[in-house]
């Protein structure tokens, strides 16, 4: 399994890693924080960690730490565009219920 | 679901608690909003894909108000109404603004800036201006999908404080919270990322719609300094849309023409200009209300002659600050291009031939401004991390503490950027002090009861030392929030303490103005003043030593004369601890001082006996 990033999130990724200037992929994990118990996490990365899992997808790099995977194993990562609100949205299959908000969720 | 964007490593925030932040350019003729999104500066554009905000506003009698390009389209038909460059009224008054009789507002004159009275009530220009920046903050809470924490807006170099004030005035009202003001030119600078690169002077030019600045920046450890400014407030991208205008009308042998044709012809003379920027040649045809015609080409040399005196034009005011700067166009490092005019390729060759370098232009001109103040607004709100902070502000009055006497030792001087940290070290005041309170003041006054108290605290565990040795390093650390906060630690032992502290808490800006006024008109005053406390700690320095002297070895030293004869110097200097005339108390320490000198010499000569006594010679040699 792992995750993976769709075609157009993926473009997305690799336009803000060149615009960045640096950067090795992406790390996506979850922290437990958040009104629904889980928040996703996702930032550049600039170097790989030692326990890091790598999954690689459309050419961009996913890092995602060993503790974070099972809350998110077979997660799809989307760009979408929401009115003027554009970003990532996580269409992840773990997850049993989420907040309002759908920042934090639930498995 | 929300709709999440990458973090710098580290950064992630927790849910609901983003730190959206946004950087506005409220310029005269339009305006921009820009945030730092997966780490690139980015405009923000509204639903229909347009970044800029024209900065039009107009009051409608049923109380609606319209903003940006409805209100532009109706400009020439309700120009009473239509508020145009209200950014030239912020913070004026009426007497500042000059001829107001080719202006189309009702205007009225108002203590401190100007009001104008329109068809929903009498405004004033801090109103209108928070007409626009609503806009822009709706759009961007829109395009973020959340509130704001804050936003900094961009202002002219040379703004005042009241016009600064008007715009911090407007973007309260518009329910922005500011995390500062920036200089134009410098957000130009930082998003040219000219703040990472090496120190060294800048030029920015910016020709805008109407307007010409030039600014002189120097980039010192990651600070920029306005070295000067200059330019020409009415010299912009309309002239030269003017000389188009100009050339049509005798090249087709038109004259006289009415409003609606002026405005058509203007229109493709525009058009014509942005052609040219990447074409050699643009044909123009237009269909004039009196039924003629006007097909001709312009050809970008004919336009480049046309408006080569308009180009030479800016370039006086750039020598003039290079003047003002004591500087010569080889201390330049780098030109930074700001404005749409800046696109017309004879600007940018006459800039690079008289700067002897390629200006920089890779980024959109009309854009530069917001995008520089985004990347501001994006450290400040905390988005990357500490090593990375830009240092631009400044603390408004001096922050020191209160040392012996009352006397106020200023520890960071006003005007210092933040964020900023400075040490000095003190020393107890007596044998076997244990503690120390530290009172920290800020202000610019002499004496502590006029400076305005910020916090206390106390530095326990000192060892008990002689006065004077104890060496106690005292750090006044100001964040880029302008958070004070003060450590203290005793060298030898390593003791410490500390306290966090909100300088300018409490402080409104009267009172900051209050403070200052203060200082230089009582500077006489809090000079005496001074005078005579610095001699009072000395008077009561020299009884407290003298006294214990007498203790230990008045009897073994001192003739019943001598005993007597410093006694009474003694009483003599108690005597006069109440006067104001620091003189008459520097008269009396010193005749007590005098008076002592043969004791002290005894004092050190058996010491020094009795140090040596019973000791060989070759052990003291070593």
């Amino acid at each position: 399994m792992g995750i993976s990033l769709t075609d157009n999130a993926a473009k997305h990724v690799q336009n803000f890693i060149a615009k960045r200037g640096k950067g090795v992929g992406l790390r996506v994990g979850v922290r437990t924080t958040g009104c629904s118990g889980m928040a996703y996490k996702l930032e550049f990365a600039d170097e790989l960690g030692a326990d890091d899992l790598q999954f690689s997808s459309h050419g961009v790099t996913l890092l995602v730490d060993p503790k974070s995977l099972p809350y998110i194993d077979g997660m799809e990562l989307d760009y979408t565009r929401e009115g003027l609100n554009e970003g990532f949205k996580f269409n992840n299959p773990n997850v049993k219920d989420e907040c309002g908000c759908g920042e934090s969720f639930k498995v | 679901m929300a709709l999440l964007q990458i973090s710098e490593p580290g950064m992630s925030t927790a849910p609901h608690q983003h730190r959206l932040a946004v950087g506005i350019d409220l310029g005269t003729t339009n305006s921009l909003v820009a945030t730092v999104r997966n780490s690139i500066s980015t405009v923000l554009n509204d639903e229909d894909g347009s970044a800029l905000l024209p900065s039009v506003v107009r009051y409608l009698p049923d109380g609606n108000v319209q903003v940006g390009y409805p209100a532009q389209s109706v400009q020439s038909d309700d120009p009473v109404n239509t508020i145009v460059s209200v950014k030239r009224f912020m913070g004026r008054g009426l007497v500042d603004i000059g001829d107001v009789s080719s202006l189309p507002y009702r205007f009225v004159d108002a203590p401190g800036m100007v009001q104008l009275r329109t068809a929903a009530g009498v405004k004033s220009p801090v109103e209108v201006s928070a007409e626009i920046l609503n806009v822009l903050r709706t759009r961007a809470e829109a395009s973020l999908g959340g509130e704001l924490v804050g936003a900094v807006i961009t202002v002219p170099a040379y703004f005042d404080d009241a016009q600064r004030q008007a715009t911090k005035d407007a973007a309260k009202l518009a329910g922005l919270n500011v995390l500062r003001l920036l200089n134009e030119p410098t957000a130009a600078a930082i998003a040219y990322g000219l703040d990472n690169a090496a120190e060294g002077v800048y030029a920015v030019y910016d020709l805008g719609g109407g307007t010409f600045d030039i600014s002189i920046l120097r980039l010192s450890q990651g600070v920029f300094e306005v070295l000067a400014t200059n330019g020409d407030s009415a010299l912009g991208g309309d002239d030269f849309d003017h000389r188009i205008y100009c050339w049509l009308l005798e090249k087709g042998g038109h004259f006289a023409l009415g409003a609606q044709d002026t405005r058509l012809l203007l229109t493709h003379a525009r058009a014509a200009k942005e052609q040219l920027t990447d074409h050699a040649e643009t044909r123009i045809t237009a269909i004039l209300s009196t039924g003629g015609v006007i097909d001709t080409v312009l050809t970008r040399q004919d336009f480049y002659d046309m408006t080569q005196t308009l180009v030479a034009r800016t370039m006086q005011p750039v020598r003039r600050a290079l003047r003002d700067a004591g500087l010569t166009v080889n201390d330049i490092k780098g030109v930074v291009m700001v404005g749409g005019s800046t696109r017309m390729p004879q600007v940018q060759r006459a800039v690079g031939e008289f700067f002897k370098q390629t200006p920089l232009t890779n980024l959109d001109p009309d854009k530069v401004v917001a995008l520089g103040a985004a990347i501001q607004a994006n450290v400040l709100a905390g988005n990357r991390q500490d090593d990375d902070w830009l240092l631009l502000d400044v603390i408004p009055l001096s922050l020191g503490l209160e040392t012996m006497g009352g006397l106020t030792e200023k520890v960071i001087p006003r005007n210092s950027t933040i964020p900023t940290a400075r040490a000095q070290e003190f020393t107890t005041f007596k044998d076997g002090q244990t503690a120390m309170g530290i009172h920290v003041v800020q202000g610019e006054r002499e004496l502590v009861s006029d400076c305005r108290s910020l916090a206390r605290f106390e530095l326990r565990g000192i060892p008990a030392m002689v006065a004077g040795s104890a060496r106690i390093r005292v750090t006044f650390q100001v964040d880029a929030d302008g958070l004070l906060n003060v450590s203290a630690r005793e060298m030898g032992s390593g003791v410490e303490a500390a306290i966090a502290v909100k300088p300018s808490y409490g402080l409104s800006d009267a009172d900051i103005t209050r403070m200052l006024e203060d200082s230089s008109q009582f500077a006489q005053d809090d000079m005496m003043a001074r005078a005579l406390r610095e001699q009072l700690v000395e008077a009561k320095q020299l009884l407290e030593a003298v006294e214990n002297a007498l203790q230990q070895d008045g009897e073994a030293l001192l003739s019943k004369e001598e005993q007597v004869k410093i006694n009474n110097a003694m009483a003599a200097l108690r005597d006069i601890l109440q006067t104001t005339d620091h003189l008459a108390l520097k008269r009396a320490t010193t005749s007590l001082n005098d008076a002592t000198v043969a004791f002290a010499q005894a004092r050190m000569d058996s010491n020094v006996a009795h140090a040596l006594s019973g000791r060989k010679l070759s052990e003291l040699e070593s």
